[in-house]
């Protein structure tokens, strides 16, 4: 008897991405809840730019690829014309936080009604690993080299917060994917996000810790460790909103 | 009997399975590379395998499959 | 039918709705607000979706996916705005979406100024984004045509898979004249976008996407967009010329300068003078077959281009003419529009310098 399994709402395309980063397991975990919500064939997921480019690759339904950081609102474009489809769309902390995020406030603000995968590495993966709105405080990168400096660079966004403080979002949680025991917290969050999308209920946002072992300068298995032990002081895990917990 | 089943061609011998296995069934081959010329992953000790699927969960690209 | 009494930024709100178009992504920009005001109120009458976006560049994100999944969908600028939604244009030139884009020039460059305009001919016709692409562009030069040609162009837009744009300058926009509207057609009239992506796991997947990374295949793909803008070449070029036949000095324009130029011809033509002119009515493709008929009259001394720029569809008048005749350009800026007066004027000084060589 099969305990795991591939799922059907992956295509069978080999991902691009690093040896050990964490990505691929949250493609995973959205296909998996797509297709345990039986919504797969009435999705239209969007792809972003950056590590996730290819991303149209790799989901088995239809995808449309977004210039970079405006995923939200060509989702917009889309749920608003068939609010009766799924939209998800996964983006990563540059194209989301910071060339984009004027589409990921008021997506946010208008309260679509989409599902936002927000995958948080700390580092623009795809273009060689500089900094993004969300490498640490002290942390190398290849535009900030001697470590992250405040009073150069500025802090980290912590997007989950700031979302927060806006009234139509329905649920807004930030997971992590350093263990099996916060890979399936992450998968039961991101399902619950495609799942209140299904029951039309308002705005989700997901936001997953993941490692980039490449820029980060460690081996996977160290870099699950330090996403664990230090990206969550400044990214807090935890259930920022969620209306369904009236 | 719980198997896994490691795809060696998806394989990037990342070595985030090995770590997340209780039983220490896998380890990184020292000297067997893929096509890709990564070192695979292969189950070690098949033996030990308990079918938790913690390799599978932890694996970024879905190369493992596990059967009980 | 009979008319009514329409502002130009409503008559091309009319024009997009008769025609299918379903779906509206706008920002407030003078000299265009009326086509977001007009739409937030009739899109949601006729069952299609207005949203305010945050920028033009959201704006055309979302036209980006309302059209990608299939709903003839429209945004609306002005020259800045436009200027921002250029990378958006150029990845649905790229993806082959269809979808319109309204831009109800204002001077430039820079903020500039809120008065009619038209130097953005070049970013509309020569591509103002990066990459070889094009957008079909037409040219109101009335409350009528602004109507008529947005109507157009969705059909335009659909028949060829690309951006569709209406460039009227802002005086087209805020002029009000009577229209007679065209009836509303009916949705199931539009034939249904086999590729679009309205989510069908299990027949066949679609994607959309302008990311070809390997040269092999996007030189392939980029040389396919060029045999689509070749075919429209071919088939839409579009100009209407006035009294040219025996004219010895021939003018052209598009938009506001082509009323004043056919009525400074017309007093040329009393003053004894053969004038004639040209209006373009596409300004992609251009309509160069019309200059090169005159060209090569002997009774065409020369050609005088009126634009409220410093010249930019003179240079396409002259690749037209293709040195046969001389082109000479006249120009005002800064929102300022030239009177019939300092046409006739520059006409006859043209034709002075054509009889001087």
């Amino acid at each position: 008897m099969k305990v795991f399994q591939k799922t059907k709402m992956l295509t069978d395309a080999h991902l691009h991405y690093c040896p050990g980063c964490t990505h691929g397991i949250v493609h995973r975990l959205v296909a998996e809840s797509i297709e345990e919500l039986g919504v797969q064939d009435k999705c239209i997921g969007i792809a972003p730019v950056g590590c996730a480019v290819f991303a149209y690759d790799y989901f088995n339904c239809d995808m449309q690829e977004a210039a970079h950081g405006r995923a939200p609102a060509v989702a917009t474009g889309i749920k608003r014309t068939h609010p009766d489809k799924i939209v998800f769309v996964y983006q990563g902390d540059g194209d989301l936080a910071s060339i984009g995020m004027a589409e990921t406030v008021h997506a946010a603000a208008r309260g679509e009604k989409i599902s936002i995968i927000f995958i948080n590495n700390s580092i623009y993966g795809m273009t060689g690993g500089q900094m993004a709105p969300t490498t640490l405080i002290g942390q190398k990168a290849t535009t900030c080299q001697n470590g992250r400096d405040p009073a150069v660079n500025g802090y980290p966004i912590r997007v989950c917060e700031l979302l927060a403080t806006l009234d139509a979002p329905y649920y807004i949680e930030r997971v992590s994917t350093h263990d099996v025991k916060h890979v399936l917290a992450a998968k039961k969050a991101i399902k619950k996000a495609i799942q209140f999308q299904a029951e039309d209920r308002g705005y989700s946002f997901v936001e997953v810790l993941v490692s980039c072992p490449t820029n980060w300068h460690m081996r996977p298995v160290d870099a699950l460790r330090f996403m664990g032990e230090e990206c969550t002081k400044t990214f807090p895990l935890g259930v920022y909103r969620d209306k369904s917990q009236g | 009997m719980a198997s896994i089943k490691i795809d060696e061609l998806i394989c990037k011998g990342c070595g985030l399975c090995a770590n997340a296995c209780p039983k220490k069934v896998i380890s990184i081959s020292a000297h067997r590379m893929n096509a890709n010329g990564y070192f695979v992953a292969e189950a070690a000790e098949p033996q030990n395998c308990i079918g938790c699927a913690f390799c599978a969960i932890m694996c970024p690209d879905c190369a493992i499959e596990v059967e009980k | 039918m009979s008319k009514i009494l329409l502002h130009g930024t409503e008559a091309i709100c009319e024009g997009a709705i008769r025609n299918g178009c379903r779906a509206f992504f706008g920002y407030p920009i003078t000299p265009q607000n009326e086509v977001p005001e007009y739409m937030s109120v009739k899109m949601p009458e006729v069952g299609g979706v207005f949203v305010q976006a945050e920028s033009e560049v959201a704006a055309i994100n979302m036209v980006y996916g309302a059209a990608g999944a299939g709903t003839r969908a429209m945004t609306s600028s002005s020259s800045p705005g436009v200027s921002l939604k250029q990378e958006g244009i150029s990845y649905i030139a790229c993806a082959r979406i269809p979808c319109v884009v309204v831009n109800v020039m204002r001077a430039g460059p820079g903020l500039g100024g809120i008065q009619p305009a038209q130097g953005d001919y070049f970013q509309a016709t020569k591509g103002g984004g990066h990459g070889d692409y094009h957008l079909i562009v037409l040219a109101p030069s009335s409350v009528q045509e602004a109507c008529d040609f947005t109507y157009r162009a969705f059909d335009l837009a659909d028949k060829y898979r690309v951006p569709a744009m209406i460039l009227a300058d802002g005086m087209i926009g805020q002029l009000m004249e009577p229209v007679e509207l065209p009836p509303m057609r009916d949705l199931s009239e539009i034939p249904e976008k086999e590729w679009a992506t309205s989510g069908h796991y299990g027949k066949e997947r679609r994607v959309l996407n302008s990311l070809i990374i390997k040269p092999e295949e996007l030189e392939p793909h980029v040389n396919e967009l060029q045999k689509t803008y070749d075919e429209i070449y071919k088939n839409e070029r579009r100009a209407l010329s006035y009294m040219t036949e025996d004219a010895e000095i021939v003018l052209t324009a598009y938009g506001t300068p082509a009323r004043i130029v056919k009525s400074a011809v017309n007093e040329l033509r009393r003053q004894g003078v053969k004038a004639g002119c040209i209006r373009p009515i596409t300004l992609y493709p251009f309509p160069d077959d019309a200059y090169a008929a005159c060209a090569v009259r002997d009774c065409t001394k020369a050609f005088l281009s009126v634009e409220l720029s410093l010249g930019q569809m003179v240079e396409d008048v002259k690749l037209a003419v293709n040195g046969k005749k001389p082109v000479y350009f006249y120009g005002r800026t800064g929102g300022n529009v030239p009177d019939e007066e300092e046409i006739v004027r520059a006409a006859l000084e043209s034709l002075k310098k054509a009889e001087a060589n």
